[in-house]
């Protein structure tokens, strides 16, 4: 039961979905389509109760047993607080309440949420310049070929850089977006595209058909 | 094999002789999108390749898969983390259940807490999205009963840490630095996080596994880890890690369609040299 069930509710769904990909709004299988979908976002917003209960759990236990970085676990626990529970409650209450503007979740999401992020996403440069040097360093052929292609490529995407390379040659700008970028680097870009896309189009039919179990833990 | 194709063919009559819900507004003319009839065609020719093959693999028929490197690395890398006494850390990617690409990492992720069951080793799988986590919790718990270890099962194993994108990259960083896991396996859907995620395990000191089907991120997979798994490794993994006919069939059926895509490039490359590829352009057009 625990086997089949499963099964048939994944075959029913992604034959309905496939089915209603052929068909125009108003027809029965798009109706039906679009009611699966308000499933998949009722099931998905009652998860985030597991969501919650898993990370309070866990950070309750670092903080209880004093694990590394316990101090941290206090932190996310007074996070999940603060920025969940004014959210919740009704902004009939207080104006605190709620997710408009003025409320107690926009504040922590415009003046802490969001300047967090992009100070992590600013990291990125740090991270590329320490990656890009590893893999430039010219110590095989393919090395130097891959140093001398991403320099060129660089100094093409930055205005100085390309009014630099058009001192040089005025065909060289032409020539990295011709033969690089729409040539070698498309090809190979639309080769792993047509696989993967062909992957996932297989693995669905695996998991439609009931072949592939493994993402239910069976193989 | 008739049975999914009798099923279909029934659901597609039943949908076009409907005539739509009550008080819906119906457009004009056919119901069924004829514009749509090429894409059925081409999805009609890859299912009876894909079941074909897997008939074939069915009845014995010997399959060659190439040896894939990442996923040989597997079973290496959690037998470093089992010598270093250290864990193994596992990312089923940063998108939800419907994914495709999150359901070939939780597949993976199968045949890992497979091996960590077998070899004691301590597994950590943070995830971004509740689905995810209640979908993982259940293939590692399922994997640990396989190998008679459900005593060794720890519920906290995969665990909810942020619903965003950032924050979920700067947790799971600060795992990778406190813990300090011999191996980091990235296995999903990744996007700016991912060479954040790469480097810091590549800093840590870890074995680390990346697979991934977002051609945009492989470069940084490929400069910051041991071994990086491109677009239809990914989804291979699960039929090469079982070895499984049924599941290998499917794979030869992918190479099949693969050869008449590159005819179809070969065909369309002359036609349009000649002048006369618009009409078998508009073929592969999908409205």
């Amino acid at each position: 039961m625990k086997r089949t069930v499963p099964l048939i509710l994944a075959f029913i769904s992604g034959i309905v979905m496939v089915v209603a990909f052929f068909f125009r709004e108003g027809s029965y299988a798009e109706s039906l389509s679009q009611e699966f979908l308000i499933w998949s976002s009722i099931i998905g917003g009652f998860s985030l109760l597991l969501g919650c209960a898993s990370i309070v759990r866990v950070q309750w236990k670092n903080v209880s047993l004093r694990k590394s970085g316990w101090g941290y676990s206090i932190v996310t626990l007074v996070a999940v607080v603060v920025s969940g529970l004014p959210g919740v409650f009704p902004v009939s209450w207080s104006p605190l309440f709620g997710r408009g503007t003025g409320s107690i979740y926009d504040w922590v999401f415009v003046y802490i949420s969001t300047p967090m992020s992009g100070t992590m996403f600013g990291i990125l440069a740090f991270y590329i310049a320490s990656a890009a040097y590893r893999a430039f360093r010219a110590r095989t052929a393919e090395a130097t070929l891959l140093l001398v292609t991403a320099s060129l490529v660089m100094l093409w995407r930055i205005p100085m850089g390309e009014a630099f390379l058009g001192s040089i040659s005025s065909g060289l700008v032409d020539f990295i977006n011709t033969y690089i970028m729409l040539g070698i680097n498309l090809a190979v870009q639309r080769g792993i595209i047509i696989g993967a896309a062909l992957g996932a189009a297989s693995m669905s039919l695996r998991i439609l058909l009931g072949i592939e179990r493994t993402y239910m833990g069976r193989g | 094999m008739t049975f999914p194709i009798y099923a279909f063919h029934c659901l597609l009559l039943f949908a076009q002789n409907t005539t739509g819900t009550p008080g819906a507004a119906a457009p004009e003319g056919s119901l069924f999108r004829v514009d749509r009839i090429n894409a059925l065609v081409i999805m009609v020719i890859f299912s009876a390749a894909v079941l074909l093959y897997t008939r074939w693999a069915k009845q014995g028929m010997k399959l060659f898969i190439r040896k894939i490197a990442g996923l040989d690395a597997v079973e290496e890398a959690v037998g470093r983390a089992t010598e270093m006494g250290r864990p193994v850390l596992f990312v089923p990617g940063l998108q939800e259940l419907d994914e495709i690409q999150t359901i070939a990492g939780i597949s993976i992720l199968g045949r890992v807490a497979r091996i960590t069951a077998q070899y004691e080793t301590p597994l950590v799988v943070p995830v971004r999205y509740p689905l995810v986590l209640a979908a993982s919790q259940e293939v590692v718990e399922q994997a640990y009963r396989e190998v008679g270890r459900e005593d060794a099962y720890n519920k906290d194993t995969v665990q909810y840490v942020a619903g965003e994108q950032m924050a979920f990259a700067a947790t799971v960083n600060g795992m990778m630095m406190r813990d300090r896991p011999a191996a980091n396996i990235f296995m999903g859907a990744f996007f700016a996080e991912s060479l954040l995620l790469a480097e810091t395990g590549n800093a840590a000191g870890s074995i680390q596994i990346a697979g991934t089907a977002q051609p945009e991120q492989l470069p940084f997979f490929i400069a910051a880890c041991d071994y990086t798994l491109m677009g239809e490794e990914l989804y291979a993994a699960s039929a090469y890690l079982s070895h499984e006919p049924l599941l290998l069939g499917g794979l030869k059926g992918q190479d099949m369609m693969k050869v008449l895509i590159v005819l179809s490039i070969i065909i369309g490359v002359v036609l349009v040299a000649f002048g006369a590829g618009s009409t078998y352009l508009s073929w592969f057009q999908v409205r």
